[in-house]
Formats: structure tokens, C-alpha cells, sequence
């Protein structure tokens, strides 16, 4: 099996892996780079639990090959707090109950922060839109909801 | 029941909301689940499952799959030892076929290769033979005589006349006259429901990481709900000792009942055993829905009586249960939930359990209650509208109170139920006004909670900060809740608790997280705990001071003398006492282990409002408020989490979510695009309304609230879209299609 | 399995030609990638296209757009041109899947994964759009609804792929709308669809229509009659009813998990008539 190597940018850092063909961007971060964060739910695209940033775009990891990340820059929920100093977004959702059992957590923070990032402030309709790619099945989203509104008022600064 | 000597009602942090200890981890990626660990060495294990829905296993030929390089170990059956008792021998064979394949997804061989290429890349070169046998998927096919038999010999030894060989059991509940009960009634509605398989739906797939040492001890990390069951379970299959495995419970991405059961970790030790290196296997989803535990499906049959003014007179229910290719006891909780609410003078509930050709049933959130009830309140609201009554006065005129002799025998103690109703009367979602294609349904749920084998013990370290050991996966925010329970005992803040889920090597026996439990049971013990460390405490300041125990007093995180005749002592604080501790005997520890009874039973009243649209039959969710009886709700944050996502999961039961089956026995919708939960634009905010009725067994007044939620969203939605577009739905989910066709055939 | 990632149209031919096993183009892998990791396809190669020159981009053409294969349909929502001129398919392409699945999926890949219920292939249909497609002859194009030959099947030649889209220049007054049944709110495979292609004349009055139906045949109908019935009328409730009874009549679809003939049939005529009054309302016009 002839195995290709892969130069990318990780969190802002630039990392070096070596991958099979058909492995997929999630198998890597996980499996060759440690980042367990991003976790698998379904391998088909249809939970978000791996959502991870390819070039600032929002997407499945698990439908990305690892190849492609080449020269890409790709951001995870590692990438989100400042060393100590949390995103709004992961303090919210802790101080919100946002999580259950957490799984999704990371998937949805990532999206969350997408979502942010292009529209500050977003109709709870547009939040719930935005993340029906990221299922949850322990909190029925509301807590979710509500704690991306907060997120987004204190980013805001409103 | 062991009722408490006293309930406390006053808290200082019970009842607020402080952040949850695992927070940060698992909002940074931190959090280590069931697939995130390695281990030197590791192998990766693979699954074949049969492709058929029954079939003999003629022979397995592995000898292509051995020879390939890298694959370190193959098992099939062979390898199993199958233990003595039934349960266990159930399990084993449901994790590892025998001589039959049972259902479509159940496992035949596995192996341990060195990737996941080439692991999977073996599981093709194994070459089963199987004779493929006649199937059955359908509970009332399955019942009927000469329907093929799922496993011969399992039979219920007083199988009727007229029943086929696939009819497991059979239970009886109830009481009174139902014929006289009949006869007093002014309308009586007769109705049968059908009730699709749901699965728990947890985001994480079933993995685990297993290391069998050459001394025959081994380690196993898991995601589960009972790391105890798991060690139970797995040793009696491995023929281990109890002692020589040690079971840790990694963090958990949702069970809901999905995981209070072994799947792939006998397969995962077996490998591990005879590849003599660790072995991760890791579930994909599409394995998840073929090979795990869905709930029953179910065909009901519901006969109810009322009189003009809304007094139910006679109610009976005949439930078929199945809970796949094993027997299931989940017809006998369905059997004595269904009525619950009710104060009856006539109630029978006559349940079965037959066989199919299906994946073993796990228990989900209240696990036979949501389909009974769902058939039960949709007659009690059919008998509503004929009658031209209040569906919420008929309940309240109806309800189940202290001193009712249950519809499953026990006598109601004080329990929240008619609390439930009063508010959901009074809350401003029950008048609101609604429009054209609206509906508003209601329904009460039930469940009985339930206590089990506890062990919690509670260490002060030497700068007088505690930690509590206990050994239940926290599945909803257990930790914070057991830190506020142990830091309201001991008058400390809660920020100096740190509560720990350990391993099976480091505490006693705990059941598993399951029957909404942990609040409660683990809580009592907690308590017990605190008060058993507060009492040693007290015997160590008593002794410095130089004062019988008995004279002095725990009072705001320290000892005090008791009173004005004790002497004049300064309080010594917690911090003081496990600052001094070694000069007064060693480290200060407090346990405590109970088989706990008393778990309270939680009521609840879900409201929804709903709107079809008469074109398409799309059903919207447009309001949703959950009122719960908690009996005191230790964090109400957790408390709501649990009402919204119970609520969700069975507003996904209701609509939308089922396990399809082709002719062929196949499971056709093994993922999450055709199994459709609900997803973040598929519904509205979820009020949360949080009743505090205590319950007299613990002393907090604690009672289990995770399961009751999912129990009345299916019949207050079916009651909703009733009300909402004139036809009501008999069988579960109500899609589209369904309720257009039901509209057509109305006209 | 080889991966590779060409810089030209024409590499890719050439390595598409000189494949020795099944060979796949690699867009958004919406569709190769989920395939692959449920074992149903296994490629010998791979040719990922998004590093080719022009692929990724939206251009002004003749009037219209041309759209490259590999533009994702997320970025067809952020360009506003586009938008404006055609929101019937831009709609269509942001409906497939989710926002993550969005910002991979390509119109290119849905067309040719061949699903009968593709969101994305009834507005091309309606609007006439037409494909440039590549393969070891050169180039060719074809218009879109010729494409399609069935459930995961095209009518592409081996070697073949689509390299971009040309939706033409679009008259005032025009402006298209699609709807799709599914039975949650999102990230269903459509259960019966409809898109409607407008241009009003200048009193109002419906001057063109296109009707295409997804998801109730084994590939993406355009039917005639439904247009027909909408010409010269301002969407009065007979021209709805006609349109509609038009769609009843051009559905032959299947029973599956997600839905039976009768609903999908009775739905397409529900969704035609409600797009067309959105397209309706879109070109300015008034009921």
C-alpha cells in the first residue's frame, strides 16, 4: 500500500502525517494526529460529529480524504480555546448546560463558530438551520440554542 | 420502602446550578470516549455479521483470514464458552453466533488485524456456509402457530392452545371486576395501535479497547452504562473470574439504555486473548442499528369504559411484545406501566413476548412503557373527544393519588402526579389560542425508578478538599450533582468536591446507570457517606477536645460543641480536622453500601401543539412544555436537560423514527438518513415546568426523572394531530404518508 | 487506490483514460466518500478536479453563468448574481444535506450519483441548463436533462465527466422556485420535488414555463403539459389545479422507505403549484 505524504496546517500549526489513499481527514486527525475531538457518529455525513474548518468552510471530516488536506488549512475544536482562555462559545455552553453527554459537542462548536463568524446574529431559526447537519441526542437543542444566542450577544458585545 | 426519618427541605446549594466538573474537557475535545484511547501494540478487531435474517451456520472456514498478513487472531462461536445461566448465555450468543444466525447484522467471526485495512480486508476472505431458513419480523406473525421459530426449546412452558413456539412469556396484572367495571360505562372505545422498533439513537458507536495478559487478567475500557454488569457479564463468558478483569468506564457519548449491555467486548477479549495484544473494536453506525438492542416493536389492543362525566369504569390492555430473536421481559414493565395514572376499580393488563428474527431487544428510556401508554392515552383522549370533555379534567378526575392501589399492585405513597396536572391547567400554554390545521395534545407518563446496589466512599484529603469514588457512568451531569448533594451535607462549597467515576478494581459493586437511578440511589449513598465521614469527624474534634462525641455537633462545615454545656471550643473545620488528621488517627474517610429501595416513582404532563398540513400530511412541532414531578431537583439544569431530550426523543418516536424491514428480513434504514431523528430545525423551544413533590425514600426528596419523558410525547402528539386534522393515528411513527393516507381515507 | 489530483481537464481525461481499474472523480466526495466508507465503492483511482483551473469558479458567460464543476453549492449561495438570477437552483443545491454537507457538494456530483431524487438536478432541468463535458474525444455539451439514464446511472461515455454548467442569459421578469418534500425539516433525501422555471410577459401573464419533477420517476421529468397549463395565465386556481392534475399524471414512482406512489404522486402536484407561485411572485408577478 503506498502511502502519501501530506503537509497541512493544523490549528495554525503546519503538521506532517503520512496517510493511505482512501483514508479519510477524520481517520487522520484522530488516528495520526491525536486529535480525538472530532469523533465518528456515522461515516456518511449525517450527524456533524466530526465537523471540522477546511479553508475557513465548514464540513464532515469523514467525507473529506485525508489527501486532500494538502497545503489546506484546517481547524478542529482543539483550535478553539486560547490555551486557557475559552472561546465564548465552549464557556457558554458549560455555563448554559449545553452538553449532556458531549459527543456532539465539539461538531457543534465548530459549526457554531461558523456560524458566527459569517452572521453575529443570527434568528434562533437561522441557528437551528444552521445545525441541523449536527444531531444531538441528549439535549433536544434547546440549551444549544440558547447558549449559541448567548455566545453570539456576548461576541457581539451587545 | 424505606422511608426517610426525615426530608430536608432547605438548601443552601442543592437546587442551584454550578458548572459541571467535566465541562471544560469535553468542551476543549479533552474528554476521552469510548474510541479515543490507543495502547502499544493494539490491534484493530473487525465483525462479520450474517447477511441473512435466519440461518443455519453450516460451517465457517477462517483459514484464508488466518493466513493473510497482519491478522494477528480470528473467533467465531468456538471460541466462546457459553456460561450456565440463561442471561448470560443469551448474551454470548446474541455477541457471537452459535449455530445460527438470528437476525441480519448478527455477528458470526471476528478478527484482530494490524490496521483497519487489513482487518477488513480478512473479514472477506472468511468463508461462512449458511442454510437459510424461513423468518419472521412481525410480532403477531411470529405468534401465530406455524410461524418459523426464531430458537426452538425457549418456548413459555404454558404457551396456550393456538400460540406458536415463539411466545416467551406471559404476565397478568391488575384488578377488580372488568366485566361489571364495562358495564357501568356510558362509551366504551376498543382501539389497537402498532408500535415500530426505535433505537436509542446515541451519537457514539459502541468501542472498546481490551488487553488480555498472558496471567488471564485483563483490562477492558468501554463506553457503558455499568461497568459492573460489564465485568459480570464478560467474566462469566470468558470464563474469568470476576477479580481477574477490571472494567473502566470511559467517558460515555449516550446510552439511554443502549449500553447497559455487552455487544462487541466479549469479541474484543477474545481476540485480545488469543492475539496476546490489545484490541480496539470500534461499532460503525450502520452495526450500531443492526447488532445492538432497538426497543420492542409492538402490536396493542386497548378496551376502555368511561362514564358521561369522564370516570374511567373498566380498562384492559393486551400487549404483544418482541424484543428480537431472545427472550425479552419488557412486556412485563409495558404491562404494569400502561395504567399507572389511573385510579381504577377495574384494570387487567395481560402481556407477551414472542420472538422474531430481529436484534436483541437493550432497553431505551423507560423501556415497554412509551408504546403501552401511548395506546393508553390515545383511548382516554378518544373517549375525550366522544364525550365532548376536557382531555385535562378527565385525567385530573381519573388521576392516580396517595393511598390508590396501582394498576401493577403496589399502593401509591405521595407522588406528583395530579401536581403535574394542576400545572399544566394553570400554565398559559394549556389556553393559548391556536389556529387553522392546529391541535393541542396532551398526555401523562410514568415511570417507576428504580434504587439497586450502591457503593460511594468519600475521602478527605489533608487540605480539606474531598473526593467522592462512586461507579456510575454519568450519562446526564451526575457528577455535578452528586458534588452538590456531598457539599450541601458537609456545609463545604461545592467547588472543594470533586466526585470520580472509578474502575471495577477500585470500589464495590454498582449497578448500572439505568432505571434513573444515579440521582437517587447514588445521591442516598452520598449522603450516607458525608454523614458517615461527619459522624468520624465529630469522634476525632471530640477527642481533641476532650468531650463525649455525643457533645458536639456538624453544623455550616464544622464541628461545634453541642450546646453551652459542651465547653467553650472554637469550630474546627473540615479543612482544620483533614489538616490535622494525621495526628489524630490517619486519613478521615466516610462509605457507604446499600441495596437502595424508596426510589420514588416521577410522574409527568407533556402539552404539545402541532399543525398538519392537509396537503402533505407534514406534521410541525410548534410548542412543547414537559411538566415532571422531580421531587426535589438537585440541578435543575440537568433536570431540564433530561425532560427536553426524553421529550425529543419521543417527539422523533412519534413522527418520524422506525426500523424498516424489506421481505427479506433486512434491516433497510441501518443510518442516520433513514433513520430520522429529530433534528435542531425540527422543533421548538422545549418548556421545562419542574414539580418538587418529595419523595419520602430519600432525604432529599430526590426522585429519578431521566426516563418518564420520553413516555408521553407519542400520545400527545397522536392526541394533538387528532385534534389537528380530524384522523388519529393507530400506528407509530405518524410520517407523512400515513397521516395523508388517513386523511384521504377520511375525505 | 491512487489518488490524484490534475491541474488541467485534459490531464484528468488522460488519467481517466488510462485507468486500469474503476476510476471516480473526487468533487465534494458528498457522494464517492460516503460510498467508500460503506464499502459500496471501492475506485482504483480517484481524480480529484478541484485544483483544475476554472472548475471552481462562477463566471459571466453570454449573459448567463457558467459554473464550474467543482464550485461547492455553498459558495452558488454567496454569489449574489447568481442568486438573484436563478434562486430556484440555488435553493435546490443548498438543500442537499446539510450546511457541512453543503460546503463540499457540488451540482455535479448530484447530477451525476444518478439519484432520481437529486435536489439539485430538477431547477437545471427547469432552466435548460446545459453541461460541457470532457472525455478522451474533447469536448462536448449536452443539456442537463439528457443526462440522467436512470437510478445511478448517466448517459457520460467511460472517460467522461462533467467539467461546468451554462445557465443562459435570462430575460426580465423571470425567475424560478424549488420545493422538496421530506419529512423532517432537513437532511432528508427528497421524497418528491418540483421545480418551476418562469419568464412573465409584460402584463403579468405567464409568457414560458418549465416544470421538472424529481424523486417520482427514474430520472428528473420535465413535463410539458404542467408548463403548458401555466402559459398566459396569472396562476388562477384553474391553471394551479391544471398544473398539478399535469404532474399527477408524468409520476411514475416507486415504493421505498421514504414514501409510497400515492403520496409521492399526490405531493408532486402540491409542490408544483406551490413553487410555481413562488417563481410567480419572484418574476414579479401578481395573483
Amino acid at each position: 500500500m503506498k502511502t502519501i505524504p501530506v503537509s497541512t496546517k493544523v490549528n495554525g500549526d503546519t503538521v506532517e502525517f503520512l496517510c493511505a489513499p482512501e483514508e479519510t481527514l477524520l481517520d487522520a486527525l484522530r488516528n495520526r494526529l491525536g486529535l480525538t475531538g472530532a469523533k465518528e457518529g456515522c461515516g456518511s455525513g449525517d450527524c456533524g460529529a466530526c465537523s471540522v474548518l477546511v479553508d475557513g468552510r465548514l464540513v464532515c471530516a469523514c467525507l473529506v480524504l485525508a489527501a486532500e488536506a494538502e497545503g489546506a488549512e484546517i481547524d478542529t475544536v482543539e483550535g478553539m480555546a486560547a490555551g486557557e482562555r475559552l472561546h465564548p462559545l465552549q464557556r457558554h455552553f458549560i455555563d448554559s448546560a449545553a452538553l449532556q453527554c458531549g459527543v456532539c459537542t465539539p461538531g457543534i462548536l465548530v459549526a457554531a463558530k461558523a456560524l458566527l463568524d459569517h452572521n453575529p446574529d443570527p434568528s434562533d431559526e437561522e441557528v437551528r438551520y444552521w445545525l441541523a447537519g449536527n444531531l444531538c441526542r441528549c439535549t433536544g437543542y434547546d440549551k444549544i440554542v440558547r447558549a449559541v444566542q448567548s455566545a453570539a450577544a456576548e461576541m457581539r458585545g451587545a | 420502602m424505606t422511608r426517610q426519618d426525615k426530608i430536608i427541605r432547605e438548601f443552601k446549594q442543592v437546587g442551584t446550578r454550578p458548572p459541571r466538573p467535566d465541562g471544560i474537557d469535553k468542551v476543549t475535545g479533552r474528554a476521552m470516549y469510548g474510541a479515543d484511547v490507543t495502547a502499544p501494540g493494539m490491534l484493530w478487531g473487525k465483525v462479520l455479521r450474517s447477511p441473512h435474517a435466519h440461518a443455519r451456520i453450516l460451517s465457517i472456514d477462517t483459514a484464508a483470514a488466518e493466513a493473510l498478513e497482519g491478522v494477528k487472531a480470528v473467533v467465531t462461536g468456538a471460541d466462546f464458552t457459553l456460561p450456565e445461566d440463561e442471561f448470560s448465555r443469551d448474551v454470548a450468543v446474541n455477541c457471537m453466533a452459535q449455530d445460527a444466525a438470528l437476525y441480519d447484522g448478527h455477528a458470526v467471526a471476528a478478527v484482530a488485524a494490524v490496521s483497519e485495512a487489513v482487518a477488513k480486508a480478512a473479514l472477506k476472505l472468511i468463508r461462512v456456509e449458511y442454510e437459510v431458513l424461513p423468518h419472521v419480523i412481525d410480532v403477531d406473525a411470529a405468534m401465530a402457530p406455524g410461524a418459523p421459530v426464531v430458537q426452538p426449546g425457549r418456548a413459555y412452558e404454558n404457551v396456550p392452545e393456538g400460540l406458536s413456539e415463539n411466545v416467551t412469556s406471559h404476565c397478568e396484572f391488575g384488578h377488580g371486576d372488568l366485566a361489571a367495571g364495562f358495564d357501568k360505562a356510558d362509551v366504551i372505545v376498543e382501539r389497537s395501535f402498532r408500535t415500530a422498533a426505535t433505537h436509542q439513537g446515541y451519537i457514539e458507536p459502541h468501542a472498546c479497547l481490551a488487553a488480555m495478559g498472558g496471567d488471564g487478567r485483563a483490562d477492558l475500557w468501554c463506553c457503558t452504562q455499568g461497568q459492573f454488569h460489564v465485568r459480570e457479564v464478560c467474566a462469566a463468558i470468558m470464563g474469568m473470574e470476576s477479580s481477574q478483569l477490571r472494567v473502566t468506564a470511559s467517558e460515555i457519548g449516550g446510552g439511554f439504555g443502549g449500553k447497559t449491555t455487552v455487544f462487541v467486548e466479549p469479541v474484543a477479549l477474545a481476540l485480545s486473548r488469543k492475539a496476546g495484544r490489545p484490541v480496539k473494536i470500534v461499532m460503525k453506525r450502520d452495526e450500531v442499528f443492526r447488532a445492538t438492542g432497538p426497543t420492542v416493536h409492538s402490536s396493542i389492543d386497548v378496551r376502555i369504559g368511561m362514564t358521561k362525566d369522564g370516570r374511567i369504569t373498566a380498562a384492559e390492555a393486551h400487549l404483544r411484545y418482541s424484543g428480537g430473536a431472545f427472550p425479552c421481559g419488557t412486556v412485563d414493565m409495558g404491562a404494569q406501566a400502561a395504567f399507572a395514572a389511573y385510579d381504577l376499580d377495574a384494570v387487567r393488563t395481560f402481556g407477551w413476548n414472542a420472538m422474531t428474527n430481529r436484534p436483541k431487544e437493550a432497553a431505551y428510556r423507560a423501556p415497554g412503557a412509551p408504546q403501552a401508554i401511548y395506546a393508553v392515552e390515545s383511548v382516554v383522549d378518544e373517549l375525550c373527544q366522544k364525550l365532548g370533555l376536557d382531555p385535562l379534567e378527565v385525567r385530573i378526575l381519573n388521576a392516580a393519588r396517595k393511598g390508590t392501589k396501582s394498576a401493577y399492585g403496589p399502593t401509591f405513597d405521595e407522588i406528583g402526579l395530579l401536581a403535574t396536572l394542576e400545572a399544566a391547567k394553570a400554565h398559559p400554554h394549556y389556553t393559548a389560542p391556536l389556529g387553522p390545521n392546529q391541535g393541542r395534545g396532551l398526555s401523562c407518563g410514568f415511570w417507576f425508578n428504580f434504587g439497586g446496589n450502591t457503593c460511594v466512599t468519600m475521602n478527605l484529603a489533608f487540605d480539606g478538599t474531598v473526593t467522592i469514588t462512586e461507579g456510575n457512568p454519568d450519562i446526564g451531569g451526575s457528577r455535578a450533582s452528586i458534588s452538590l448533594m456531598a457539599a450541601e451535607e458537609l456545609g463545604i462549597p461545592y467547588d472543594k468536591v470533586r466526585t470520580i467515576v472509578a474502575d471495577t478494581a477500585s470500589i464495590g459493586h454498582n449497578d448500572i446507570t439505568d432505571g434513573s437511578r444515579v440521582t437517587f440511589a447514588v445521591g442516598l449513598a452520598t449522603i450516607e457517606a458525608a454523614r458517615d465521614a461527619i459522624a468520624r469527624m465529630c469522634a476525632r474534634v471530640a477527642k481533641i477536645w476532650g468531650i463525649e462525641p455525643d457533645a458536639v455537633e456538624w453544623k455550616d462545615g464544622a464541628v461545634h460543641p453541642a450546646g453551652p454545656n459542651a465547653g467553650k471550643f472554637p469550630p474546627m473545620s473540615l479543612a482544620e480536622i483533614a489538616e490535622t488528621s494525621p495526628n489524630t488517627g490517619g486519613p478521615i474517610a466516610g462509605h457507604h453500601e446499600v441495596n437502595a429501595d424508596g426510589a420514588g416513582v416521577s410522574f409527568g404532563v407533556h402539552l404539545v401543539d402541532v399543525e398538519v398540513d392537509p396537503e402533505t400530511g407534514a406534521t410541525k412541532v410548534l410548542r412543547y412544555t414537559v411538566f415532571q414531578d422531580a421531587g426535589k431537583a438537585v440541578h435543575p439544569d440537568y433536570v431540564e436537560g433530561q425532560m427536553q431530550g426524553g421529550a425529543v426523543q419521543g417527539i422523533g418516536w412519534a413522527l418520524n423514527e422506525e426500523y424498516i424491514y424489506g421481505e427479506d428480513g433486512r434491516l433497510q434504514n441501518p443510518g442516520f438518513l433513514d433513520y430520522r431523528v429529530p433534528v435542531a430545525s425540527d422543533l421548538p423551544e422545549i418548556e421545562t415546568v419542574i414539580l418538587e413533590i418529595p419523595n419520602p425514600g430519600h432525604p432529599y426528596g430526590v426522585r429519578g426523572v431521566g426516563e418518564t419523558p420520553i413516555v408521553p410525547p407519542l400520545a400527545a402528539i397522536a392526541n394533538a394531530v387528532s385534534r389537528a386534522a380530524g384522523v388519529r393515528l393507530t400506528e407509530l411513527p405518524m410520517s407523512p404518508p400515513r397521516i395523508l393516507k388517513a386523511l384521504s381515507a377520511q375525505g | 487506490m491512487q489518488y490524484e489530483r490534475p491541474q488541467s481537464t485534459a490531464e484528468a481525461a488522460r488519467l481517466l483514460h488510462g485507468a486500469t481499474g474503476p476510476a471516480r472523480i473526487l468533487a465534494g466526495g458528498t457522494d464517492l466518500i460516503v460510498q467508500m466508507n460503506a464499502g459500496m465503492a471501492e475506485p482504483a483511482l480517484v481524480v480529484d478536479i478541484k485544483r483544475i483551473a476554472g472548475l471552481r469558479d462562477i463566471v459571466a458567460e453570454d449573459g448567463g453563468f457558467r459554473i464550474g464543476a467543482a464550485v461547492a453549492c455553498a459558495e452558488m449561495g454567496e454569489h449574489a448574481g447568481l442568486v438573484a438570477a436563478w434562486p430556484g437552483i440555488v435553493e435546490g443545491a443548498n438543500l442537499i444535506g446539510s450546511t457541512q454537507v453543503q460546503g463540499r457538494a457540488t451540482m455535479a456530483g448530484n447530477l451525476c450519483n444518478g439519484s432520481p431524487a437529486a435536489d439539485a438536478v430538477p431547477g437545471l432541468v427547469a432552466a435548460g441548463a446545459t453541461a460541457r463535458i470532457v472525455g478522451p474525444e474533447g469536448e462536448r455539451d449536452c443539456p442537463v436533462a439528457a443526462i440522467p439514464a436512470g437510478p445511478g446511472k448517466t448517459t457520460l461515455k467511460p472517460g467522461e465527466f462533467v467539467a461546468s454548467f451554462f445557465l443562459p442569459a435570462r430575460p426580465a421578469r423571470a425567475s424560478d422556485a424549488y420545493l422538496r418534500f421530506i419529512p423532517r425539516t432537513e437532511m432528508d433525501i427528497a421524497v418528491a420535488s418540483a421545480a418551476v422555471n418562469l419568464v412573465l410577459a409584460g402584463d403579468g401573464s405567464v409568457a414560458e414555463a418549465r416544470v421538472a419533477l424529481g424523486a417520482v420517476a427514474p430520472t428528473v421529468r420535465l413535463v410539458d403539459p404542467a408548463g403548458a397549463a401555466l402559459v398566459g395565465t396569472r396562476l388562477e386556481e384553474d391553471a394551479l389545479e391544471a398544473l398539478a392534475g399535469a404532474c399527477r399524471e408524468a409520476c411514475a414512482p416507486i415504493d421505498d422507505k421514504r414514501g409510497t406512489i400515492e403520496f409521492r404522486t399526490r405531493v408532486a402536484g402540491v409542490l408544483a403549484r406551490r413553487a410555481a407561485l413562488i417563481a410567480y411572485t419572484r418574476a414579479g408577478g401578481r395573483t
